[in-house]
């Protein structure tokens, strides 16, 4: 246990962080001592991070270290798996997210998702994007639902080639398309938070150039977590990084360190190629 | 392995359309309008199917208005929402209904139905057809709902959408050319069913105007005059079964059009 302790920088550690650290580094999410189950066997232990907001935070790892697993606890997304548990505590501006009695609904609304593989729904281009809007009752009348439409294609940087097209099957698109039509469906409702699972993963380096773009793009307003494998990606768009193994958290510091000066030997050893 | 399984292909295909062909060429020669509109006359009168056909048309709709909703909603249940021992049972059962014979059904429901209203009808022949309909649909919709990948259910989860939503608004519509053809060889499979009919809507030589009467059905007047001694029934009933068939094409094709994918 001691051989992998995290080391974790004062800027992202608890709970002393929120006079710490540089400039506008508010908190937006906090996790405390989280542990996830699968069943019997244990996918996460004793995670505790703090996420900034208005920022970046890229999670890297081997395949199998929980960095997916720890993504999908901060929508509750592991809760549509049965047999997962739960303990510990994920705050969002300050509310526990597992508190009894909280709306999972509501939550997943204010905390968006891209998933690995791009998942248009079949219908049209513009049904997809306003698929979030009808569900949540949130646009007036037809014409503010257009713009926020137009809005989301906009942001997602998608609608000069969808604009044409609006009425079309969103699965006439091209991958990397149908990836930022994903987006801009997140985005139409105007979440808080974005989670995002390798969101590159199955696209071009064409396609994967825009997606990043994006991000950095996106995290002027949004409060982004992605899960990566690409370390170049990682190093690219992502303002913090957190190192994942084996379902513990090993390390977490502003990317640039992590990259050139990380705490820990084996953060070094993974960045480095030398396993994982 | 090729030139082996495309002659196996070949040999099914030929029997399908030796039979299709068969049929046509011995009973096209009986159909007429008048055929087709006028109802039963004796021997020697000519006369036609026309209310075995309206009566045909009226048990399927029964069927399928009872069946086809409760048949993918057992679909649905299993497939989004069914875990454990109580969907395992909920699946054998549906699996045993699949294999019941079809007579089975139509002496339960004359047990259940006829006998207790005293007289054969048009509903108790719709419950019977119903019955044989419900498994059927519901292990197709079942499956082609489990073909639809779990990620646009999350997708939309992930938006916000409650289960429900998500059920009926992504899900189904995911699937629904899919259910559509399953409830498509449900009810070509029940429109050929003449068991279940004899002891249920029994069939009548009159234009049935009441569905707690007796209703003609075009199976049930196919028997009728197949195992008549009369050579003018006989070709009668050729012709019936020409007709049946259309019908249960063009069923086909019109839903087929209506469900064909468009995304």
């Amino acid at each position: 246990m001691s051989a992998t302790t995290p080391k974790i920088a004062h800027q992202f550690a608890l709970p002393h962080n929120r006079t710490a650290g540089s400039a506008a580094a508010a908190v937006k999410i906090t996790v405390r001592d989280l542990n996830f189950f699968y069943g019997r066997s244990q996918a996460l232990h004793n995670i505790s991070l703090a996420i900034p907001e208005r920022a970046v935070m890229a999670l890297i790892g081997p395949s199998g270290c929980g960095k997916s697993t720890f993504l999908r606890t901060l929508n509750r997304m592991n809760d549509v798996i049965p047999g997962t548990r739960v303990e510990g505590e994920v705050t969002i501006d300050g509310s526990d997210i597992y508190a009894p009695g909280t709306d999972v609904v509501d939550l997943r609304r204010r905390v968006g998702m891209v998933f690995q593989k791009s998942n248009p729904f079949p219908k049209s281009i513009f049904d997809n994007v306003a698929y979030g809007l009808r569900i949540n009752r949130i646009t007036r009348s037809k014409a503010e639902l257009a713009d926020r439409v137009e809005q989301a294609l906009k942001d997602a940087a998608l609608w000069n080639e969808a604009k044409d097209r609006l009425h079309q099957s969103a699965l006439g698109l091209s991958g990397g398309q149908q990836q930022r039509l994903c987006i801009a469906r997140a985005l139409a409702i105007r979440p808080e938070v974005i989670l995002m699972d390798e969101p590159a993963s199955a696209l071009d380096p064409i396609a994967t150039s825009k997606i990043e773009e994006l991000i950095v793009d996106l995290k002027k307003r949004y409060t982004i977590v992605i899960v990566t494998h690409n370390m170049q990606q990682a190093a690219r768009v992502s303002d913090s990084t957190a190192f994942f193994l084996l379902g513990k958290l090993i390390e977490v510091n502003p990317t640039e360190r992590i990259f050139t000066a990380p705490d820990q030997k084996v953060t070094e050893d993974y960045i480095t190629g030398r396993f994982g | 392995m090729t030139a082996f399984t495309a002659a196996c292909t070949l040999f099914a295909v030929g029997v399908l359309l030796v039979i299709l062909a068969y049929i046509a060429w011995q009973g096209i020669g009986s159909i007429s309008l008048r055929f087709l509109l006028d109802s039963p006359r004796p021997v020697g009168e000519g006369g036609g199917i026309g209310n075995a056909i309206l009566g045909s048309v009226v048990l399927l709709l029964l069927s399928s208005a009872a069946g086809m909703p409760l048949g993918i909603a057992v679909g649905v249940y299993l497939s989004e929402f069914g875990a454990g021992r109580f969907a395992s049972l909920v699946r054998f059962i549906v699996d045993t209904l699949t294999g019941i014979p079809s007579i089975v059904t139509g002496v339960f429901v004359y047990a259940v139905v006829v006998l207790p209203l005293k007289h054969f009808s048009a509903f108790a022949g719709g419950i019977a057809l119903a019955l044989i309909m419900i498994p059927i649909v519901a292990r197709t919709t079942e499956e082609m709902i489990r073909l639809v990948p779990q990620n646009l259910r999350e997708g939309a989860l992930a938006l916000g959408a409650p289960q429900w939503r998500v059920t009926l608004g992504v899900v189904i519509p995911a699937a629904a050319s899919g259910i559509a053809t399953g409830a498509m060889l449900a009810v070509a499979r029940v429109s050929g069913e003449t068991a279940p009919l004899l002891f249920t809507a029994f069939g009548s030589r009159f234009f049935s105007h009441y569905l707690d009467q007796p209703i003609a059905s075009l199976t049930v007047q196919i028997y009728n005059y197949a195992i008549s001694p009369y050579d003018e029934w006989h070709a009668q009933a050729w012709a019936a079964t020409l007709v049946l068939m259309t019908l249960i094409l063009g069923i086909n094709i019109v839903v087929r059009f209506f469900t064909r994918k468009k995304f």
